[in-house]
C-alpha cells in the first residue's frame, strides 16, 4: 500500500489525502459557484429596468448572497484545492497534517453554510461588505469567521507541505514557478484572512451585544484589507495557473525564471496595499496615505502584472515557435488549440483580465479619478472583468484540465465544453462594457431602482443609461447560460463521464469516499529534477524571442495610456473641488 | 553549499534575491508586515488622530 | 514540463534576461512612474481634489449643526424637505439619513462653498448627478469639501451606498442659480 498514485496521462503524482482534499474543496467551490450563478440571474434581471424582476427586499438578499458566494466561497474553496495541488502534487510531497486540512475544510464548509442560512433567510441583507453600523444576524459574521479560520488552517497546511518537501528533499533547487506563484497567493491569503478575523470578530461580538460601538471608518479600512486582498489572492493564483496551463499544453517554460519570480515578489510586497482603492473618497485619511497605498507603492504591483502580461503569452510564443510555428508575428497564436476549452478559457481570461480588468482597475484606483467612479456600477463591471473572466474562467479552464487528471473521468459533453468559454466570456464582456458605460453616466451600484420609485424628489438618469443597463442584462443572461454550461460539464463529468480509473465511482468523484487503496501504488516518487538546460539559441534578426507578444503588449500599453488620459479629461470637466 | 556539490557544479554563493525568494517564511513575514504597517496601522492612526468637530 | 519544474539553472538569478523582457520592463516602469506622478501633480495643478479636512463628530452633534444651518437660511420647502439658501462662499451642511439628503441646497453659480458632509445613521454615498461626483459619507465623521458649482440647474443627489430597504428612494437636490 503506497502513498501516491501517478496519473498515467499527465504524469502528476497525487498524494492519497491531497487527492481527496482537492476534490472536496473543488466540488464545494463549484457548488458555491452554482449558487452565485443562479442568484446572478435575479440580480441582472432586476437591474434590467424594463424587467425589474424582484421586489426590493429580495433583490438585496439575492445580491448579498451572490456576492459572498461568488467572491468568497467559490474562489477560496477552489484556491485551497490549487494550493494543495501546487504544494503536494507539484512537489511530489505528502500533504502535511491531513487531519488539520480536513478540519479546515469542515470549518470552511460549516461557515459557508451558516452564512448562507443567515443571508438567504432574508434577515442579513447587508451586502458582502456588511458596513457597520448596519447590523446582520450574529451567525452571518460567525459563518464568515469560521470560514476564515478554516481557510487559514488550509494555508498553514500548504506552508507545512513546503517545509516537508524541503526537509525530505522531494525536489531540487528552488520550488517550481507555479508553486512560487501559489506561495504568493498563500502569503496574501494569510494577511487577508487575518484582517478578516480582526474586523469580523469584534463585529460579531457587537452583533450579540458584548461591544457597544464599532467605528464606521476604521471598519472600512480593515474590512477592505480582507475584501480587496481576497481578490489579490485570486490574481496571484490565476497567474500561476496560467503558467501551469501553458506548461501542460505547450511544454512552455517561463521566458526567464528571474523576471517572473521577481514579479511575484512584487505582488507579495505591494499588491495588498491596493485595498485603499475603496477608501479614496472616505473622510479622515490623508492624500499621502491614499496615494501611497492606492498606487501599490508607486505602481510596483502594476509593474508586476504588466510583466506577467508579457511573460505568460511570451513563454507560450517561445514554445510554439520552437515547434516550427514561426511564420509572421502571430502564427503561434493562430494555430493554438482554440477548440480546447483549457486553452480558450485561459487565453480569453488573460486578454480580458489585462485589457479590461487591469486598465479599468488602475484608472479607477487613481486617487482623483475615483471621484467620478466610486460606487457607480463601473466598479462591479471592473471586478467582473478581473474576478469573473480573469479568475473564474481560469479556474474553469483548470477544471477541464483536472477532470481527467484528478477526477479520472472523461469530459462529459465535450462539445458543450468546447463552446463554454466563448459563450460565457461573450456574455460577461457585454455585461462589463455596458456597465462600464452606465457607470460613467453615474448609475449607482447596489441599487434596486434607477427610476427612484417612491422618492420625494425626482431625478432622471439619461435614457442611454437605461439602454446600457438593458444590454448588460442581455449579456448577463448569456453569461449565466455559459456558467450553466460549465456546471453541466463539470458536474456531469463527475457523474456520467467515462471512468478512466476503475475505482473512480460516484462517491469518489465527490470526495465522499477514497479511491481504492491499491490505486496508491507508489511509496515516494523520485525527486523532482531541475528543468533541462536549454541550448543557447540563435534568435531571429530582430533579436526578440517573442515578437508577437511584444506587439500585443505595446497595443495594451497604448490602450492603457489613451484610456487613462481620457479619464483625467473627464475628471477635469466636473465641478471644481478642493 | 551541499546542494551545489551534489550536483557537481562549482560551488557558488547564491545571490541575495534568490536566497530571499527561497526563504518562504521570510516572504510570509514581509508580505504580512508591509501591508499591516503601511495600510492598516498608518490608516488607523490617521483616523484616530482626527480633530474633533467644534 | 517546465513552469512546474524547478529552474534549470542553480543560480537562476544570474541567468541573462531576453531583450523583449528588458525593454518591456523599462517601458512599463516609466509608465508606472508617470501614473504615480499624476496624482501629486493633480493636487497642485488640477481642480478636482479631495481636501484632507475631516473631523470626528457624532450624529447628534452634526444634526445640531444642520438644524442651526437650516434655521438660519431656510427659504422654502419641497416635499417636506426645507430648501436652504446660504450666502455665497459660506459653510453649508448636508446630512445623509434614512432615506433622504437633508436639506435641499440652493447655491450660486461659480461661488465656492465649504460643504460639510456626514451621516446621521449608516453609511451613505453622496453621488451628485449628472455631474458625477461620488463621495463616501460615514456616521461619526464630518468631511469638509470646498465645492464650486460651475453649471446652473437642478442636480440630483443619489445615494450610492446601500443603506437598507429604502435606499433607492433616497434622493436629494442641489439647485444652482445664475448670479
Amino acid at each position: 500500500m503506497g502513498q501516491f498514485r501517478q496519473c498515467p496521462d499527465s504524469g502528476f503524482f497525487f498524494d492519497k489525502s491531497a487527492d481527496r482534499l482537492m476534490k472536496a474543496n473543488a466540488v464545494a467551490g463549484i457548488v458555491a459557484l452554482l449558487i452565485a450563478g443562479v442568484l446572478a440571474l435575479g440580480v441582472i434581471l432586476t437591474r434590467w429596468q424594463s424587467i425589474h424582476l424582484l421586489p426590493a427586499d429580495t433583490f438585496y438578499t439575492v445580491l448579498t448572497a451572490h456576492g459572498i458566494n461568488g467572491l468568497i466561497f467559490w474562489i477560496i474553496f477552489f484556491e485551497i484545492a490549487v494550493l494543495y495541488f501546487a504544494s503536494s502534487t507539484l512537489l511530489r510531497c505528502r500533504l502535511a497534517a491531513p487531519k488539520w486540512a480536513w478540519a479546515g475544510f469542515g470549518l470552511m464548509l460549516s461557515g459557508a453554510i451558516m452564512n448562507n442560512i443567515a443571508v438567504l433567510s432574508g434577515k442579513s441583507s447587508v451586502m458582502m461588505t456588511s458596513y457597520v453600523p448596519m447590523q446582520a444576524q450574529p451567525h452571518f459574521y460567525l459563518g464568515l469567521i469560521l470560514f476564515a479560520v478554516g481557510a487559514l488552517i488550509a494555508c498553514f497546511v500548504f506552508f507545512g507541505t513546503l517545509v516537508i518537501a524541503k526537509d525530505e528533499k522531494t525536489y531540487e533547487g528552488s520550488v517550481p514557478l507555479v508553486t512560487f506563484g501559489a506561495l504568493t497567493a498563500a502569503i496574501i491569503a494569510v494577511f487577508t484572512i487575518a484582517s478578516g478575523a480582526i474586523v469580523l470578530i469584534p463585529t460579531f461580538l457587537w452583533s450579540i451585544g458584548y461591544i457597544a460601538h464599532i467605528d464606521a471608518a476604521m471598519y472600512r479600512v480593515i474590512w477592505w484589507a480582507f475584501g480587496h486582498s481576497s481578490q489579490q489572492i485570486n490574481v496571484a493564483a490565476h497567474v500561476s495557473i496560467w503558467y501551469l496551463i501553458i506548461g501542460v499544453l505547450f511544454g512552455a517554460r517561463p521566458m526567464s525564471e528571474k523576471v517572473s519570480r521577481f514579479a511575484f515578489l512584487l505582488y507579495i510586497l505591494f499588491l495588498q496595499l491596493a485595498a485603499a482603492h475603496h477608501i479614496l473618497t472616505d473622510p479622515g485619511l490623508s492624500s499621502e496615505w491614499k496615494i501611497f497605498n492606492t498606487s501599490y507603492a508607486m505602481y510596483l504591483a502594476v509593474l508586476a502584472s504588466l510583466i506577467h502580461g508579457l511573460t505568460v503569452p511570451g513563454s507560450m510564443e517561445v514554445a510554439q515557435r520552437s515547434k516550427g510555428l514561426t511564420k509572421g508575428l502571430f502564427e503561434w497564436l493562430r494555430k493554438a488549440p482554440w477548440g480546447n476549452p483549457v486553452f480558450s478559457g485561459f487565453f480569453i481570461s488573460l486578454v480580458v483580465f489585462g485589457f479590461i480588468g487591469g486598465i479599468t482597475g488602475v484608472v479607477m484606483g487613481t486617487e482623483q479619478i475615483n471621484l467620478i467612479i466610486h460606487n457607480t456600477i463601473y466598479v462591479p463591471a471592473h471586478f467582473h472583468a478581473t474576478v469573473v473572466v480573469g479568475t473564474s474562467l481560469t479556474f474553469m479552464a483548470l477544471t477541464y484540465l483536472l477532470i481527467p487528471v484528478l477526477f479520472r473521468r472523461q469530459t462529459f459533453l465535450p462539445r458543450v465544453a468546447q463552446w463554454q468559454p466563448y459563450v460565457f466570456s461573450a456574455g460577461m464582456v457585454t455585461l462589463i462594457l455596458f456597465q462600464l458605460g452606465a457607470g460613467t453616466l453615474g448609475v449607482s451600484r447596489r441599487h434596486w431602482d434607477m427610476g427612484f420609485s417612491g422618492a420625494t424628489l425626482s431625478f432622471d438618469y439619461a435614457g442611454t443609461a437605461y439602454m446600457m443597463m438593458a444590454v448588460s442584462g442581455v449579456g448577463g443572461v448569456l453569461a449565466v447560460l455559459g456558467g450553466g454550461m460549465f456546471i453541466v460539464v463539470a458536474v456531469g463529468s463527475l457523474i456520467f463521464g467515462k471512468k478512466l480509473e476503475p475505482s473512480a465511482g460516484f462517491l469518489q468523484s465527490f470526495a465522499l469516499a477514497p479511491l481504492a487503496p491499491e490505486v496508491y501504488d507508489i511509496e515516494q516518487p523520485e525527486i523532482l529534477k531541475r528543468a533541462e538546460k536549454l541550448p543557447v539559441e540563435e534568435h531571429g534578426s530582430s533579436g526578440f524571442h517573442a515578437p508577437g507578444t511584444f506587439v500585443l503588449a505595446m497595443i495594451l500599453l497604448v490602450c492603457f495610456v489613451v484610456y487613462y488620459f481620457i479619464n483625467w479629461d473627464y475628471l477635469s470637466s466636473v465641478w471644481p473641488m478642493s | 553549499m551541499a546542494e551545489q556539490s551534489r550536483n557537481g557544479d562549482r560551488p557558488e554563493k547564491l545571490s541575495f534575491w534568490q536566497r530571499l525568494m527561497d526563504n518562504h517564511f521570510l516572504l510570509l513575514f514581509l508580505g504580512v508586515v508591509i501591508p499591516t504597517v503601511f495600510y492598516i496601522l498608518w490608516g488607523i492612526m490617521e483616523i484616530a488622530n482626527l480633530p474633533i468637530a467644534e | 514540463m517546465t513552469a512546474f519544474q524547478p529552474p534549470a539553472e542553480i543560480n537562476w538569478w544570474k541567468s541573462p534576461i531576453g531583450k523583449d523582457e528588458i525593454i518591456w520592463i523599462g517601458i512599463a516602469l516609466v509608465w508606472c512612474l508617470i501614473m504615480f506622478f499624476m496624482m501629486p501633480y493633480w493636487h497642485v495643478y488640477g481642480k478636482q481634489n479631495l481636501s484632507n479636512e475631516a473631523y470626528q463628530t457624532t450624529p447628534k452633534k452634526f444634526q445640531a449643526s444642520v438644524d442651526a444651518f437650516v434655521e438660519k437660511y431656510k427659504i422654502g420647502e419641497e416635499g417636506g424637505i426645507p430648501i436652504v439658501k446660504p450666502p455665497a462662499g459660506s459653510d453649508v451642511y448636508l446630512a445623509g439619513r434614512l432615506w433622504q439628503w437633508y436639506p435641499i441646497l440652493e447655491l450660486e453659480k461659480d461661488q465656492t462653498y465649504r460643504l460639510h458632509l456626514s451621516s446621521l445613521d449608516w453609511n451613505h454615498g453622496f453621488s451628485l448627478q449628472p455631474v458625477n461626483i461620488n463621495l463616501q459619507v460615514l456616521p461619526g465623521y464630518e468631511m469638509v469639501i470646498s465645492l464650486t458649482p460651475n453649471q446652473a440647474g437642478e442636480f440630483g443627489i443619489v445615494c450610492n451606498e446601500y443603506c437598507g430597504i429604502g435606499h433607492h428612494s433616497m434622493l436629494g437636490k442641489i439647485i444652482v442659480r445664475e448670479k
